[in-house]
């Protein structure tokens, strides 16, 4: 146990009383389990394998309170979507992570899907779900995981029924910030896929406003035989933001877990995927892209296991660093000893646009089984510079090329995301970050009306 | 038009250009040819602006404005194309993307509405046709998986929709059928007009009978060593560069 430990859990008999589920048995039981855990292992340092790239000094040098109720004043239009246009998409919204209904929409999901807070889950069916939380995020050996169960305060508890199939997307929001001094918050997902369903995720974390503040998120899903889930997620928090997520997923048979996470901001973040593929013909997709500056620091670490024969996983991360950004691509694929005829491919391509920037990779196969296919390449590079010559001999601003050269990059990320909806949106997400990050073609052009040509 | 004096350019701390003179008035149309490695297509970048292509001596006036201060999207917009001997393959942006930025991005700097996709559209269909380009080419990604003769059809493409006062054209013959260098030619000749010049790079006298020349020039070592009429290239096509080359000894 360490000193800064303690800060995180010195406010526990304090806000106990209001967390969810508060008193009731079993769930008490598996808070103190968590808390008992975080404590012997405190947070993760450089001398753990996984944690000796990405150091968790943001949170050394803040104390975070639990955030509360009574923390952000958000104004609706703030809230981030992937579909401005579209009021009908169904969504959850969290302001550091305490559910807002008046922000939500819940009233036009699909039949066969129920979407609640921790709370709610609670009521409706408490039996249904003291037997799935916990089932697939383990706190052993995972002090986050472990802290978050200790502190868990809301999160989006979802369950698609069995051969529903819903194609509109349905969204999760987090937003943080705006706080009297920095906060910590604990949201805790379950997302449950019954046999043959089929839907969209899509979860957001954005920063609002200045000021820093410690996100611990944990998901859970399990996607039943036959399901398919298709996960994306939006990670755009403040510049002083600590977030760090990690998913845990269990595909069965037959099934599907499609995921993408983009990340555009956090002065740390951190995204964990542990996917475990335990069902024949289980598939699982795990992409995602970055685009970081300043002193941004990204890390993607994701472990997909292969339980059984005939699985596949593709995964395919893409990220681009500015500035004196840093990245983090930590890719383990494991193959079990059972698990013949697996398929397995992992790529992780960088595009460094400063000299200052850099990217530890670290991609990783390990495998028990004789007959599978299996590769992984990782690549760094700079802008070419003779495309971005070509572009500019054809009159297009520098800025503007790169701007192209950059989406151009990303995009082999991007065709990954099947839902055509999202991979459009997301499309235009990285071309307005890209054209964000440096002066805008107008403002070269302007420049150049100095030469006039009769 | 254009105004070479003097013109010495260096590639990483090699001097490959030597002194150029050479005056290209509207209207007009000069090849240039030469021997590999003379540095024709070092003039062609140097004229665009390519970073690394430092000019150590000389000056570049077009339409009487220094072009060596300007940035290369500065010289496009002010009527200078490159049609590159290599055309660069992009993965990730289609052509039709690449063509609409370009064109739109050449159109604010002279001072032009930009255009909206279905004005792009119309403009772009009428010189693919013009030109024999399948609609395909537009969609996939710049040059990517092009063949030769296709890269070189999309340079006279991208010509074509820019509508360059000063248009250079670097080995745009080499790769080419035989119907596709009349159709080059075609583009070419379509644009030729008083107010426009054309500065053509070839090996080949054939590509000179489509596209006839009021001037060539031939590079060797650095320097024009010589220029003539079109009458020049067809001795060239007969002796070969040997005596051009001795001549600078
Ligand atoms: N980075 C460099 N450093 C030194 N020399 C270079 C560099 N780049 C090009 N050169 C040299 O400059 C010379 C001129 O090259 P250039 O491409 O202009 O020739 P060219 O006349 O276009 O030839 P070709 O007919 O083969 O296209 C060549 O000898 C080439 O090797
Ligand atoms: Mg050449």
């Amino acid at each position: 146990m360490n000193s800064n430990t303690d800060t995180f859990l010195s406010d526990y008999e304090a806000v106990y009383p209001g967390l969810p589920g508060s008193g009731v048995k079993w769930l008490d039981s598996i808070r103190r389990c968590g808390m008992e855990e975080f404590r012997a292992q405190g947070l993760p340092t450089g001398r753990t394998e996984d944690w000796k790239y990405t150091r968790l000094r943001s949170l050394e040098d803040t104390i975070f309170r639990p955030a509360t109720l009574e923390d952000g004043e958000v104004d609706v239009n703030q809230l981030p979507t992937l579909f401005s246009g579209d009021s009908m998409v169904p969504r959850i919204v969290f302001v550091n992570g305490c559910l807002k209904t008046e922000f939500s929409c819940m009233d036009n999901l699909p039949d066969g899907v129920t979407v609640d807070s921790l709370r709610g889950a609670m009521d409706r069916d408490p039996e249904w779900f003291a037997s799935h939380l916990g089932q697939v995020g383990c706190i052993d050996g995972n002090p986050l995981v472990a802290l978050n169960t200790a502190m868990m305060n809301s999160g989006a508890v979802v369950r698609v029924h069995k051969d529903t199939a819903v194609e509109k997307p349905i969204e999760m929001i987090f937003v943080a910030g705006l706080t009297n001094g920095p906060v910590a918050y604990y949201p805790r997902n379950l997302i449950v896929m019954d046999e043959g369903a089929d839907a969209t995720f899509i979860q957001h974390h954005t920063g609002l406003g200045g000021g820093p503040y410690f996100v611990n998120s944990v998901t859970e899903i399990e996607v039943s035989g036959n399901a398919r889930l298709r996960h994306y997620s939006v990670q755009n928090e403040n510049v002083e933001a600590t977030h760090l997520a990690s998913i845990h997923v269990r595909v069965g048979c037959d099934a599907t877990y499609e995921a993408f996470c983009m990340s555009t901001g956090g002065r740390l973040s951190r995204n964990e995927s542990f996917v475990r593929l335990e069902g024949s013909g289980g598939h699982c997709g795990l992409n995602g892209a970055y685009m970081m500056r300043g002193k941004e620091h990204c890390d993607n670490t994701t472990l997909i296991e292969h339980m059984v024969p005939y699985t596949s996983c593709r995964e395919v991360f893409k990220g681009v660093l500015d500035d004196e950004s840093r990245s983090v691509f930590q890719g383990k694929i494991t193959v079990h000893k059972d698990a013949q005829k697996t398929d397995g491919r992992m790529l992780s391509k960088t595009l460094l646009l400063s000299d200052r920037a850099e990217i530890d990779t670290k991609p990783e196969l390990e495998i028990y089984a004789d007959d599978v296919k299996c590769a992984h390449g990782a690549t760094t590079g700079q802008l070419n510079t003779e495309a971005l010559f070509y572009l500019r001999s054809r009159g297009i601003p520098d800025a503007l090329a790169r701007s192209l050269l950059v989406e151009s990059f990303i995009a082999e990320a991007i065709e990954e995301i099947s839902h055509l909806d999202v991979r459009a949106a997301m499309t235009g997400l990285v071309a307005s970050q890209s054209s964000n990050r440096r002066c805008l073609g107008i403002e070269i052009s302007e420049k150049s009306e100095g030469y006039k040509f009769e | 038009m254009l105004h070479i004096k003097g013109l010495h350019v260096s590639v990483d701390d090699t001097e490959i250009l030597k002194g150029i003179d050479l005056i290209i008035k509207s209207g007009e149309t000069h090849a240039i040819m030469g021997p590999n490695g003379s540095g024709k297509s070092t003039l062609g970048y140097a004229l665009a602006g390519r970073d690394g292509y430092e000019v150590t001596r000389g000056e570049i006036l077009f339409k009487d404005h220094d072009l060596i201060e300007m940035s290369p999207e500065d010289r496009a917009g002010a009527g200078i194309f490159l049609a590159f001997q290599y055309p660069v393959e992009i993965p990730g942006v289609p052509n039709t993307t690449f063509l609409k930025e370009a064109l739109n991005s050449v159109r604010r700097y002279r001072g032009e509405e930009e255009l909206d996709a279905m004005e792009f559209v119309k403009i772009v269909r009428e010189k693919t046709k013009e030109l024999g380009i399948p609609d395909d080419m537009l969609k996939r990604p710049v040059n990517v998986g092009f063949s030769g003769g296709e890269k070189k059809r999309n340079e006279v493409l991208q010509m074509a929709v820019l509508n360059p006062a000063l248009a250079i054209l670097d080995e745009t013959d080499s790769g080419l059928d035989i119907d596709a260098l009349k159709v080059v030619a075609n583009g070419v000749n379509t644009l030729r007009s008083p107010e426009r010049a054309t500065l053509v790079i070839t090996h080949y006298q054939r590509l000179l009978e489509h596209i006839v020349p009021d001037f060539v020039h031939v590079l060797a070592k650095g320097k024009i060593q010589c220029s003539g009429g079109k009458e020049l290239a067809l001795e060239l096509e007969e002796k070969g560069y040997a005596e051009f080359a001795q001549a600078a000894e």
